[in-house]
Parts: structure tokens; C-alpha cells; sequence
């Protein structure tokens, strides 16, 4: 049975799945519900100065429905929290105090003035939590007046505030990112340079969800009048996925402790973003969708993968993809594919031929022998994948790499060698280019 | 022989409240969610083995994506331009021989696609909505008679008249529809179906309907064509096969009457039922008249085929309706007397029968099933008499067409049931009707066609 449990920044839990600052983690009475179901922690959602601010009483939330309205991107309006500072602290102080294995995280937003942090941070460690998550994230609201991804996105303020933090605490310090800045890791190297202990990522997206077009408005939109709100779910799993392998990889951030964040709903989803270097996960919109149950599942199936793959603890394969995503240059450009096309897998729905026919290399038959057929024209295929991805069939239609010597019927040439565009020929720019391994013959 | 003394026919065997249960729509509609969700499944395949079942073309991975994306109405349209009898059809298809039948999720998981109910929740929206999405095209002056109005004969007549041809409808009975209206089950077609779509072909103007008008009895072939510039024959079967077993004791009939006295039955549980029903035949009439007389509250229910079940004309899909309703099918079983006492039915004989490759081969065994009524189903015939001395060409008994169902006799064009090579469907006879239409389109439009018409 796999070791399951965690430390991320010296915070440690039972197991890495945790509850993101969000709506569920608002209050004593749901945190307590995750922790019974199984959570291994929570960052509990953002607290600010009092007055408490105040959220719309419209619609918070929307969404993009997949097939059978399935949430695959959710978006919210919703503030930090609604309730009295001290109500919160009283609260985190009990919950810790009643589940101390459990690791208690506290969201913090406040201006941008030292004072102010020095101040809210005093007395969230008066609580026992475990550690804070700087909040320069929120895209919505609490950045038009200069707070959330407002400071977010100017890695200055990333640096300062940070410093500020770890000058006024002995706690852990987590700086969550946002997704919407030109390149995550200027706001990263900013966090670093401030001290942060560990950095989370992403916070949501800007985004609009749609448009009303009987009301001609935006949707959902409150008294007549729709805002941009931050979205989260599926949908930007592989915005996160990006910028999480980045900072991973980067050499002034490597080694930063990461928490990956965005459209987990699964172990696999989190088992990915592990593999790419995060340490553990945060999840919301997945809980929010089925409720706190969804973490059994997390634990039982990727301690059951693990012990199908021989990982023992976490660490084993936490970062083990982050080597292989690189930069488009280093990939290798004699490397070649052909679609190959299960013929007992498939239903014959042509997808596959059309996709091809109509938008790419018409590689892919409809009709053999006057019959109803798809098979790939390998003298046609570039390799391109688009077939694959659309059969409704798992595993129907694969790529297969030719092998060294194959002839690709497509360009009449041996295949082998390996040659990026940094040695190819057709590459002005190329130092060292190479001819093919095997001259056309 | 266990022979029990005919109890008589009687109705009201079943309460009014009882009626209304079992005669409820036999697949309910689909509520919007499920319609959603149904939708959603369809892969939107590439040349669609779908469309290539359906006899209309209907081009159903489009209507299905127009419903996936909230247009039930648009999504009737696409049907409709089709097979302008596609509400009817989306209950009275036995989709699992055809567009269900073809669907690439049939194959692979064993559940297709649900186009029929698709079909019928789009079709209904658009009822629901009152919109008419069709007008009769600008008058050519141009006068088409169509004979009969079946499903092959308003699908004719619908083309016709956007057009902007005149269309007179020539039909035998009180009320239009065909089959829709008089041949089939009425838990298939609650609401009053075939008439509401009725109307809405109608609708489209330029089509008059002449009521009590049969060929053969009230009208003549050679006079249509002397007053139009074109005919269509439509006209259905208007015969049903007997048993020829001489003599007909009380309480033996035709189903095919039986269901359309049903169908217009206002109050169904009078009509007079036995307690143990025989019905010969293998057809969707025999399945129909088996388990709407199951319905009704006769006990036993026996549908005898000459066949075995797997010969049945009727789907193993329309087998199970009436199975699971408690009516009994037994095979290979031919009737060869009925038995009677005092005039009254009270079973029949039958030999059992062997299938070897085609040929159905007597075994001399014989066995007597009890009964107090039975219905027979064992085909309908194109009455003779209704095209006598009209110079029309038949082949095995129904009239001869070509591929654009032109008949032998320039200037008339049949199809439906009444013609040769059908499959005795309702989308059958639509797509004969549309194909006709055409054919008649451009004819009318050559100048060859005024010396063919009252030729």
C-alpha cells in the first residue's frame, strides 16, 4: 500500500490532496465536512481586513457544460470572504485544534501596504494554522482596487509583499499565482526572490462565460449587467499543466516547492500534475461539483496506481515528466509516426476520414472495394494526431513510430537520425546543420 | 381437444381508467434533459449509415446536433424537408431495422442512437409551436390528381402543391391519413397524431381533399386523367386475404378492421372482445391487433404463425411489445379449420409445420387451439376491382412502377402499398410519394407532358 502522506513547505498532511481558498473552504462547518471525508488539508478561503466585503446576491457562479452537463469550466464573481475577520480566526483556531494532522492553511488579501500584512498575519498565527497563501490571484473584484491579480501580474509587488510576509512570521509562506500574465515565470522568480517558501498555481483565468442573447447580456449577469469573473475546471487543467512544468523546469525557479492547481477532478489529473513537479494539489471546482466525497476516489486510485507502478511515496514520481517538456526547437524532427487504425476497434463512424479529408492531408480512406472502410494512406499521413484525437474510440487509432531504416512513404526517405531545427538544414539560423542520416535514394 | 364452450364476445372487460393506462404512449416522449442527453451520443458520423437506412434520407446527424444545440424546432425542419410525414414516422418506423439499425452505436455497444424518439421530440416541437414551415408555391395552373390520402399520397400531394401545382385528393374514407388514421395500434399514435399532422400538410394550401371518393366506385381512372395534368395512385390495399376455409363462424374477422375500428372507437372498451383471442398471421398486424386485444382484457392472447419466429415479418423489437404484454407466440403452425359450435367459433385447427431453407414443409400433426374469437392477419391485397379496365400494368398484384414510380400508363405515377416491390412502410410510401412528386415536377415542367396527360 502506497505512503500517500505529504510535506509541501514543511506543512504536512495525510495524504496531498487538498481543498483550494474557495467558497468551500468558507467555514468551519464545510472544513470540518472535508476533513471527515478524507481531505488532507485546506487553505481556507482568502480572509481580508474588516469590514467584511460584500458579495452580489445575483448569480456568483457559471458555467460551461460538457456532454450531459457535465461542469467542464466553472467561473465565479464571488469576493474573498463575506464574514468578520475575527469569526474566521476563532473558527481556524478550532478546527486546527480538533484535527492536527490535518494541514490548515490561511489565504490572506489585504492592501498593499506593509502595516496592513504585518498585521493580519500576527494574528492568523495567533490560530496554530500551519502556514499562509498570499493571494495575487483573483482576477475579479478585489483587483480593481489594487489587490488579488492586480499585484499578481507586477512581479515587483510579488517580491515586496512577499518579503514583507516572511519578515512578519515564522509560518511557511505560499504565494499563489495567476494565470493571466504574459509568462508565469517572471511572477515565480518574483516570489522566489521575495523568500516564499512554496508558490500555488493557477488562479483562475479571466474569463466571460457567454452571452445571454435574449437579454444581450452577459452570462449570468446581475440587474441587466455581466462582469469578466475568474474560471477554473477542466478547461484550464492544461493552462496549469504549462505553467506549473515551466516553473518546474526553470533554472532560477527550480526546486521551488510547487502546489498544482487547476481542473483536478481525478487521480490521474493529479498524478499529471505531480509528475510535472508538483509536490501536491489543490481541488474546488471538482468538490464543488460532487461534493467532498470525490477525495476517496483520489486516494484509493492513485495509491492503487502507485503500488501498480512501484512508487512507494509520492516523492518517487513527483517531477519525473518535468525533464521531458522542452522547448519546440530540441524536438527531434527525424522522428516519424503513421496513424494506424484498429480495424476490430472500429465502429466506422469516419470521423477520422473526414477530420483528415476536410481540414488536413487526406490520409485516411472512407470506401475500400466499394465498402465502407478507413484505413490510413500512409503514403498522405504527416503523423499530425488529429485522427486519434477525435475517434470516439480509446486506443482505435494509434501512432506508430516507424523504425530506424523504415522508408516514410509520404517523403520516400529512410527514416533515422535525429536532428532538431537547431541542426536542420532549412534552418538559416542553424550553427551546426546536419544532412539526413540516410541520403534519398 | 380442450375444449372449452365459447364464452362470447362482450366488452367493457376493462375499467375506462384501466383503458387509459394500457393505451398510453407505448415509448414516452423524451423529456428535454433526456433529449439533451440523447442527442449528445449521436457521433456525427462522416456519410452516414443513418441516413443511408432511411428510406426518406432524413438527414438525422444534423437534426440531432440541431436539438443537442436547442433548436428542436430547427431540428424539425431538417426532418420535415426530408419526409413531411416525419411525426408519424418517428413513432411508427421500426427504426431497428432501419436508421437505428444502421446507427454505428448499435454495432459497437448494442444501443443506438435514439433517433426515433429524437425525431418525435423534434417533430412535436414544432406542432407545439403552431408554425408552419411550408407554403404552396405561386399557381402554375397545373392540376394533379392524387388518389388516396396515405402517407404516399399527401407526401405526393405536399411536394406538388409548393410547387404551386393544384392537388385534388381523391380518398375512399371519411377521414385522411391512410394507415396513419386506420391501420395502426393506437398506443403508437396518442393525441390524435395522424390527424394534427394531417392538417399540417394541409396547411400548406393548394391541396383539396374530396372525401367518400373511391376509384373504381365513385371515380374512374380514365376520368382523372382526362381532368388533370397528372395522377398519383395512392391508394393503399384495399383487401385482405381470407383463410378460404368456406364458411365463417361468428366471431372470426379481419384484424385489419378490427384495428381500424379500434382506432376510431370513441370509447375502445365496447368493442366486443373474446376471453381467448387466436390471431393468425405474422405482421406488424397481427402484432397489433394481438396486443391491443390483449389490452382490452382478453385472457389469453395466441398469435399463430405458419412460420418460426425468426421468419416473422413483424421485428423481434414488436415480437417483445406484444410479448411482454402477455400475449403468447407460437410458430410453425398453419391453420387449416376453424371449429364452431352453434355458429359460434370455438377454436381452430392447425398443422404444424417444419421451415427447411425457404420451403415450408407440412408435418401432418395436427393440434386444435381453443378460442372464442379470432382475427386474422395474414395480408392485404390491392383490390382489383379499383383499377378494373384502367389499362394499368400490375406485377405480383400490385401496380408496376419504375424507379421514378411512373406507372404503365403515361401521365399516372403510383406508390405506397398499393405498388409493386414495397416494404409496406409508412416511410416507404413517403419516399415513394417525394420521388413521384419529383418525377411529376419534371414532367410537368417538359413540354412532353400535356400530350401524355388525357392522353
Amino acid at each position: 500500500m502506497a505512503d500517500l502522506r505529504s510535506s509541501f513547505a514543511g506543512i504536512t498532511s495525510p495524504n496531498p490532496f487538498w481543498l483550494a481558498s474557495a467558497p468551500p473552504t468558507d467555514k468551519a462547518y464545510n472544513v470540518i465536512r472535508a476533513f471527515k471525508a478524507g481531505w488532507g488539508g485546506v487553505v481556507w478561503k482568502t480572509l481580508g481586513e474588516d469590514p467584511p466585503i460584500v458579495n452580489v446576491s445575483g448569480p456568483r457562479y457559471g458555467a460551461i457544460h460538457g456532454s450531459d452537463r457535465r461542469v467542464i469550466g466553472f467561473n465565479n464573481i464571488e469576493l474573498i470572504t463575506d464574514r468578520p475577520l475575527e469569526v474566521n480566526l476563532q473558527e481556524i483556531t478550532q478546527v486546527k485544534r480538533d484535527w492536527p494532522d490535518r494541514a490548515v492553511v490561511v489565504s490572506l488579501m489585504v492592501p498593499c501596504e506593509e502595516p496592513n500584512w504585518t498585521a493580519i498575519i500576527k494574528r492568523v498565527e495567533e490560530t496554530g494554522a500551519d502556514g499562509i497563501e498570499l493571494n495575487f490571484g483573483c482576477p475579479h473584484g478585489m483587483s480593481e482596487r489594487g489587490m488579488g491579480a492586480a499585484v499578481g501580474q507586477v512581479p515587483e509587488y510579488i517580491e515586496m509583499v512577499t518579503r514583507w510576509c516572511k519578515a512578519a512570521t515564522r509560518m511557511p509562506v505560499i504565494v499563489k499565482l495567476t494565470p493571466n500574465v504574459a509568462s508565469i515565470l517572471p511572477p515565480a522568480e518574483a516570489a522566489k526572490r521575495g523568500g516564499a517558501d512554496a508558490v500555488s498555481l493557477i488562479n483562475t483565468v479571466n474569463a466571460l462565460m457567454g452571452v445571454d442573447i435574449d437579454q444581450m447580456a452577459p452570462w449570468p449577469h446581475i440587474d441587466g449587467y455581466g462582469t469578466h469573473g475568474g474560471m477554473c475546471g477542466s478547461v484550464v487543467k492544461p493552462i496549469a499543466l504549462n505553467m506549473v512544468s515551466a516553473i518546474a523546469r526553470h533554472p532560477a525557479t527550480q526546486g521551488l516547492p510547487i502546489s498544482g492547481i487547476g481542473g483536478i477532478e481525478k487521480w490521474r489529473d493529479a498524478a499529471e500534475f505531480m509528475a510535472l513537479g508538483a509536490v501536491n494539489v489543490q481541488v474546488c471546482t471538482a468538490a464543488m461539483a460532487y461534493g467532498f466525497k470525490i477525495v476517496e476516489e483520489m486516494i484509493a486510485d492513485l495509491s492503487e496506481w502507485m503500488d501498480q507502478k512501484g512508487y512507494a511515496r509520492t516523492e518517487d514520481f513527483v517531477g519525473l515528466a518535468a525533464p521531458r517538456k522542452t522547448e519546440w526547437q530540441h524536438l527531434n524532427l527525424d522522428y516519424v509516426v503513421k496513424a494506424h487504425i484498429d480495424e476490430d476497434l472500429c465502429i466506422k463512424c469516419g470521423r477520422c476520414h473526414i477530420g483528415c479529408e476536410d481540414t488536413s492531408h487526406q490520409a485516411i480512406t472512407s470506401l475500400k472495394d466499394g465498402q465502407r472502410h478507413f484505413e490510413v494512406i500512409e503514403e498522405e499521413c504527416v503523423g499530425c494526431n488529429l485522427c486519434a484525437v477525435v475517434c470516439p474510440i480509446e486506443n482505435c487509432i494509434t501512432m506508430v513510430p516507424l523504425r530506424e531504416g523504415d522508408v516514410d512513404r509520404r517523403t520516400g526517405l529512410k527514416v533515422g537520425g535525429h536532428r532538431t531545427w537547431l541542426e536542420h538544414p532549412n534552418n538559416p539560423m542553424a550553427t551546426s546543420p546536419r544532412p539526413a542520416k540516410y541520403a534519398a535514394e | 381437444m380442450s375444449n372449452e364452450p365459447a364464452a362470447g364476445l362482450a366488452g367493457r372487460r376493462i375499467s375506462a381508467e384501466l383503458c387509459r393506462e394500457n393505451f398510453k404512449d407505448l415509448v414516452a416522449p423524451l423529456h428535454p434533459n433526456e433529449a439533451r442527453v440523447a442527442a449528445e451520443r449521436c457521433l456525427f458520423c462522416y456519410d452516414p449509415p443513418c441516413v443511408a437506412a432511411c428510406p426518406t434520407e432524413i438527414d438525422i446527424p444534423l437534426f440531432i446536433r440541431q436539438i443537442a444545440n436547442g433548436l428542436p424546432v430547427a431540428a424539425a425542419k431538417t426532418i420535415l424537408d426530408a419526409n413531411i410525414m416525419g411525426a408519424m414516422c418517428a413513432r411508427v418506423c421500426p427504426t431497428e431495422n432501419l436508421c437505428e439499425g444502421a446507427c454505428v452505436r448499435e454495432s459497437s455497444e448494442a444501443r443506438a442512437v435514439e433517433i426515433g424518439r429524437l425525431q418525435r421530440h423534434a417533430t412535436d416541437a414544432l406542432l407545439a409551436s403552431g408554425r408552419q414551415l411550408y407554403r404552396a408555391g405561386p399557381p402554375t395552373g397545373q392540376r394533379v390528381a392524387v388518389v388516396g390520402a396515405g402517407p404516399a399520397g399527401l407526401s405526393c400531394a405536399h411536394a406538388l402543391a409548393r410547387a404551386g401545382h393544384q392537388v385534388t385528393i381523391y380518398e375512399a374514407r371519411p377521414k385522411g391519413g391512410g394507415l396513419n388514421e386506420y391501420g395502426i395500434a393506437a398506443y403508437k399514435v396518442t393525441g390524435d397524431i395522424a390527424q394534427a399532422e394531417l392538417a399540417y400538410v394541409l396547411a400548406v394550401g393548394g391541396i383539396t381533399i374530396e372525401y367518400g371518393k373511391a376509384i373504381g366506385r365513385d371515380i374512374t381512372l380514365a376520368n382523372l386523367r382526362v381532368e388533370h395534368d397528372a395522377v398519383f395512385l395512392g391508394l393503399g390495399l384495399g383487401g385482405t386475404n381470407g383463410l378460404g376455409f368456406g364458411e365463417v363462424p361468428a366471431g372470426v374477422s379481419d384484424a385489419v378492421a378490427f384495428i381500424a375500428a379500434l382506432r376510431q372507437a370513441p370509447d375502445k372498451t365496447v368493442l366486443p372482445i373474446g376471453r381467448n383471442v387466436i390471431v393468425i398471421g405474422g405482421g406488424m398486424t397481427a402484432i397489433d391487433a394481438a396486443t391491443q386485444v390483449k389490452l382490452l382484457g382478453a385472457e389469453c392472447v395466441t398469435i399463430a404463425y405458419r412460420r418460426s419466429k425468426a421468419e416473422m415479418p413483424a421485428s423481434r423489437y414488436e415480437q417483445d411489445v406484444a410479448q411482454v404484454r402477455g400475449v403468447l407466440i407460437r410458430e410453425n403452425l398453419v391453420p387449416v379449420a376453424f371449429e364452431s359450435a352453434d355458429g359460434a367459433v370455438s377454436g381452430v385447427t392447425f398443422e404444424r409445420t417444419r421451415s427447411e431453407g425457404d420451403r415450408l414443409v407440412p408435418t401432418g400433426e395436427r393440434v386444435t387451439l381453443a378460442a372464442d374469437q379470432v382475427l386474422t392477419a395474414i395480408g392485404q391485397t390491392l383490390l382489383a376491382s379499383d383499377l378494373a379496365d384502367s389499362g394499368v400494368s400490375f406485377e405480383n398484384g400490385r401496380i408496376a412502377v419504375d424507379s421514378a414510380r411512373r406507372t404503365s400508363l403515361p401521365g399516372v405515377w403510383a406508390g405506397g402499398d398499393c405498388v409493386a416491390g414495397g416494404s409496406d412502410l409508412t416511410v416507404a410510401a413517403v419516399a415513394d410519394g417525394k420521388a413521384a412528386a419529383a418525377s411529376i415536377l419534371a414532367a410537368l415542367q417538359s413540354a412532353a407532358v400535356p400530350e401524355h396527360a388525357g392522353a
